[in-house]
C-alpha cells in the first residue's frame, strides 16, 4: 500500500455538523482494512482534536495521511493558541465555557484522551497564530 | 429468609453479558433505533453526560447510559464504538438523534428511570462497568513554536 492523504475542512463553532470529519475519517480506515483497535484510537484522537478546532481553533484542517506502517493525522487551525500546554495536558484542566459542557464537552479531557490512545504527539502552538497536532499511530 | 437473599444476588452476579433485549426489558425502555438489533450482545455498561469521559479509551461492546439528549452523543458514540444509547429519565430522542443513529445503525433507547436508577438495575442483573487499567501510550513533544 503507498501512502495516501486526504484533507478535510473544519467550520467553527459548527456543532450540527462537529464530528462528521472524524466520521469520514473513521470511515477510510475501515475501507482500507485496518484491524479495529487501531480504527478506534485514531477516530477517538481525530474526534477529540476536530471538537478543539470547532470550539477553540476557530475553525481549520485535518489532514488524514495513511500508509503501510503508520498512520498520521495532521489538525492545524488559526486560532489564538494553547496558552499553557502543560496546563492543558492536564486531565480535567478546561478553559471551556459553560455553553460547550452543557453539550458534555470541554471537561478537560481532549488532549490527554489524544495522549493516552495515540503512539505519538507532537503540539506546536503558537500565541496567536493557530495550533497544530500531528497525531502517530504505528500499524502493527 | 437472609440466605435465601444472598444466594439470589450471587446467582445474579453470574451474568456478566447481556443482550439489547435484556437491557430493554430491564430498563422498561422504548427502543427508537435497532428494533431489528436486539439480539446484540453487551459485555459492560457506562453512564455519563461527558462525553470526553467516554472517549478515554474505546468502548466496544458497551451499553451507553446518558441524560444528554443531543445529536452529539450519537456521534461520540460511533466514534467510540458504542454497542446502544440509552438515553435516561424518559427523553425522547431528538429527530437529528434518531437521523443519526440509522445512519449508522447505533441502537438508540429511552427509558424512564434516572440515571442512578437504571445504572443499578443493570448491575444488579450482573452486568459491570468498563474499569480496566491501561498505560498511556504517546511520548510527548511540545514545541510552543518560534
Amino acid at each position: 500500500m503507498s501512502q495516501l492523504t486526504k484533507s478535510f475542512t473544519i467550520l467553527a463553532r459548527d456543532f450540527s455538523r462537529a464530528g462528521e470529519v472524524s466520521i469520514q475519517v473513521q470511515g477510510t480506515l475501515k475501507k482500507i482494512g485496518y484491524d479495529q483497535d487501531i480504527i478506534r484510537r485514531a477516530s477517538i484522537c481525530a474526534y477529540e482534536s476536530e471538537l478543539n478546532v470547532v470550539m477553540y481553533g476557530q475553525g481549520g484542517h485535518l489532514h488524514l495521511t495513511v500508509g503501510p506502517d503508520e498512520i498520521v493525522l495532521d489538525v492545524v487551525d488559526q486560532g489564538p493558541g494553547i496558552e499553557n500546554i502543560e496546563l492543558a495536558m492536564e486531565e480535567g484542566y478546561s478553559t471551556a465555557p459553560a455553553e460547550y459542557q452543557e453539550m458534555g464537552f470541554g471537561a478537560g479531557m481532549g488532549l490527554p484522551n489524544i495522549k493516552r490512545n495515540s503512539d505519538s504527539l507532537e503540539i506546536v502552538s503558537e500565541k496567536g497564530k493557530g495550533t497544530h497536532l500531528r497525531i502517530g499511530f504505528k500499524v502493527r | 429468609m437472609k440466605e435465601a437473599v444472598v444466594s439470589q444476588v450471587t446467582e445474579n452476579t453470574d451474568l456478566k453479558t447481556m443482550t439489547l433485549m435484556d437491557v430493554k426489558g430491564i430498563l422498561k425502555a422504548e427502543v427508537f433505533v435497532g428494533d431489528d438489533r436486539l439480539e446484540t450482545t453487551v459485555t459492560a455498561g457506562t453512564g455519563s453526560d461527558l462525553m470526553s469521559d467516554m472517549l478515554r479509551v474505546p468502548k466496544t461492546g458497551v451499553v451507553l447510559l446518558s441524560g444528554l439528549n443531543t445529536v452529539q452523543v450519537v456521534r461520540t458514540s460511533v466514534i467510540a464504538g458504542v454497542a446502544a444509547v440509552v438515553v435516561v429519565r424518559g427523553k425522547r430522542p431528538t429527530p437529528d438523534m434518531v437521523a443519526q443513529a440509522l445512519e449508522h445503525g447505533l441502537p438508540l433507547m429511552s427509558t424512564p428511570f434516572t440515571m442512578f436508577t437504571a445504572c443499578g438495575r443493570l448491575f444488579s442483573r450482573g452486568l459491570r462497568g468498563v474499569e480496566r487499567k491501561k498505560e498511556e501510550r504517546s511520548t510527548v513533544s511540545v514545541k510552543a513554536g518560534p
